[in-house]
């Protein structure tokens, strides 16, 4: 079998595309009211816990202030967003890549095993024998997949008065709406920095070979010296 | 410094060929068939059946409730209503009804009232919450009697934002939700002048933006198209808003 399923290369690529544009529309979404507050309600700047910078046109999508365009754009690409990430969870269970590369063993919670790979990865060798990830790209890859871009889904949905009025428990799991939206930019801002990391260590791994692999697959895993 | 700047070159690429592909038809239109695609599920997943945004205790109310769009209407007529307290002010019920109404505020009062403290959303992103009083938009549609041929519910208003009239309108999901109400009470007082004194919609399932202020009007119609802009709203006719403000 190959390196990566056509499942994971093409939830990959689609991903991508679709964080890029939420991440960028959500830019310009939030200059509409760049404050954020805790708790159901919040519009006045004594309330709000966070003052937001105003982002430039270049990082946002349209390049220049539209609350309306960029709602629409946001609103589009959360679709195959959410369909994504479901598609692809329900793949990686069925050809097992999440049991197979995903899920830890016991024995690599083990600090010194976690030391071991931390030392590792600072000396920038990413060489891993048995299986696909070492426990720290498991470890990211997981808190990535099953917390953060599920979160991002549902505090999205949470900001919705329509969605609160068909599951108000949605809204109260996060406390409140402006809670909701906290949540959703911090976690915004920690996937935009998955994603620096992520295209870092992929630089510092033999960049062309691994964008190869996850475009066409890669050579077969027990062909690979 | 020289790769952040070609980071923001990469973006700015990104954003400026986004900018121009959403003036292509095709992408156009794809856009705007997000809204549809919202509006369907939300009505499965509970709009249809009547689903009631949350409620508040009195204790969640915010200590204030911030006034947008329109905040002082400066319309001739209305500073004449506004003098005299809104003593003459008028609510008419019309288009598509047998009986077309005309009702005094005293008229409204003595209907049978909802009183609900719900989360008023903006589109900006900011909520406020607040008490709101008056009758349910479905007995003054009851008592008018919509014709068959009735599909949408037009409200009409007194203020103009840059010199154009506001109008709204929504399905009749929600004119008939039980939440919907012509309000002229905020917070046990009669409604401050930048909250839409002296009628307002609610329009609880959705923004803010949907909440007609300054309410004159009530008009069944069929279609949308000859009115205002032809996209059922103020902000929906400039720069596409959505006309379903669910999300």
């Amino acid at each position: 079998m190959k390196r990566h399923a056509l499942g994971t290369r093409l939830w990959h690529w689609v991903n991508l595309a679709c964080l890029v544009v939420l991440f960028m529309s959500g830019l310009n979404i939030s200059n509409a009211h760049p404050r954020l507050y805790w708790g159901h309600w919040g519009f006045a700047p004594e309330d709000a816990w966070l003052h937001i910078t105003r982002f430039p046109g270049w990082a946002t999508i349209p390049g220049y202030y539209s609350l309306a365009s960029a709602r629409l754009w946001h609103f589009l690409f959360a679709w195959p967003f959410a369909i994504g990430l479901l598609l692809f969870m329900i793949v990686s269970l069925a050809n097992r890549h999440f049991s197979r590369d995903l899920v830890t063993r016991r024995s690599e919670w083990r600090w010194s095993a976690i030391k071991a790979d931390i030392v590792k990865h600072l000396k920038l060798d990413f060489g891993h024998a048995g299986s696909k990830f070492n426990f720290l790209q498991k470890l990211a890859y997981g808190v990535v997949i099953f917390i953060l871009l599920p979160l991002m889904i549902f505090t999205g949905l949470a900001m919705s008065p329509a969605m609160d009025a068909n599951w108000p428990w949605l809204v109260d799991m996060f406390g409140g709406r402006q809670s909701a939206r906290s949540i959703h930019f911090l976690v915004a801002w920690a996937l935009a920095g998955f994603l620096v990391l992520h295209v870092v260590l992929v630089l510092l791994s033999g960049p062309i070979g691994q964008l190869r692999d996850m475009i066409t697959g890669g050579a077969k895993m027990e062909d690979r010296p | 410094m020289k790769r952040r700047s070609v980071l923001a070159g990469l973006t700015a690429l990104f954003s400026g060929g986004c900018s121009k592909l959403a003036e292509t038809g095709p992408m156009s239109s794809l856009l705007a068939s997000a809204e549809d695609w919202n509006r369907g599920l939300h009505n499965l997943m509970g709009r249809e059946r009547g689903a009631l945004a949350r409620e508040y205790a009195l204790e969640d109310i915010s200590p204030t409730f911030r006034g947008n769009g329109s905040v002082d209407p400066q319309e001739p007529n209305y500073l004449g209503h506004a003098a005299t307290g809104f003593a003459d002010w008028r609510l008419s019920v019309s288009g598509l009804v047998t009986t077309p109404l005309s009702l005094s505020l005293a008229e409204l009062k003595a209907m049978p009232q909802r009183v609900q403290i719900t989360r008023h959303d903006c589109v900006e992103g900011w909520s406020a919450i607040g008490q709101w009083k008056g009758p349910q938009l479905s007995l003054l549609l009851k008592r008018a009697g919509l014709q068959e041929q009735a599909r949408f519910i037009v409200f009409r208003c007194a203020d103009k934002l840059g010199g154009s009239q506001y109008y709204e309108s929504v399905d009749l999901l929600d004119a008939f939700h039980p939440q919907t109400i012509v309000a002229h009470e905020l917070n046990g007082q009669p409604l401050p002048v930048k909250n839409g004194a002296p009628l307002r919609m609610r329009i609880e399932r959705q923004l803010g933006y949907k909440h007609a202020k300054y309410l004159t009007g009530i008009e069944a119609v069929a279609s949308l198209d000859e009115i205002g802009g032809g996209k059922g709203g103020y902000w929906e006719d400039r720069g596409n808003y959505q006309w379903y403000a669910g999300i």
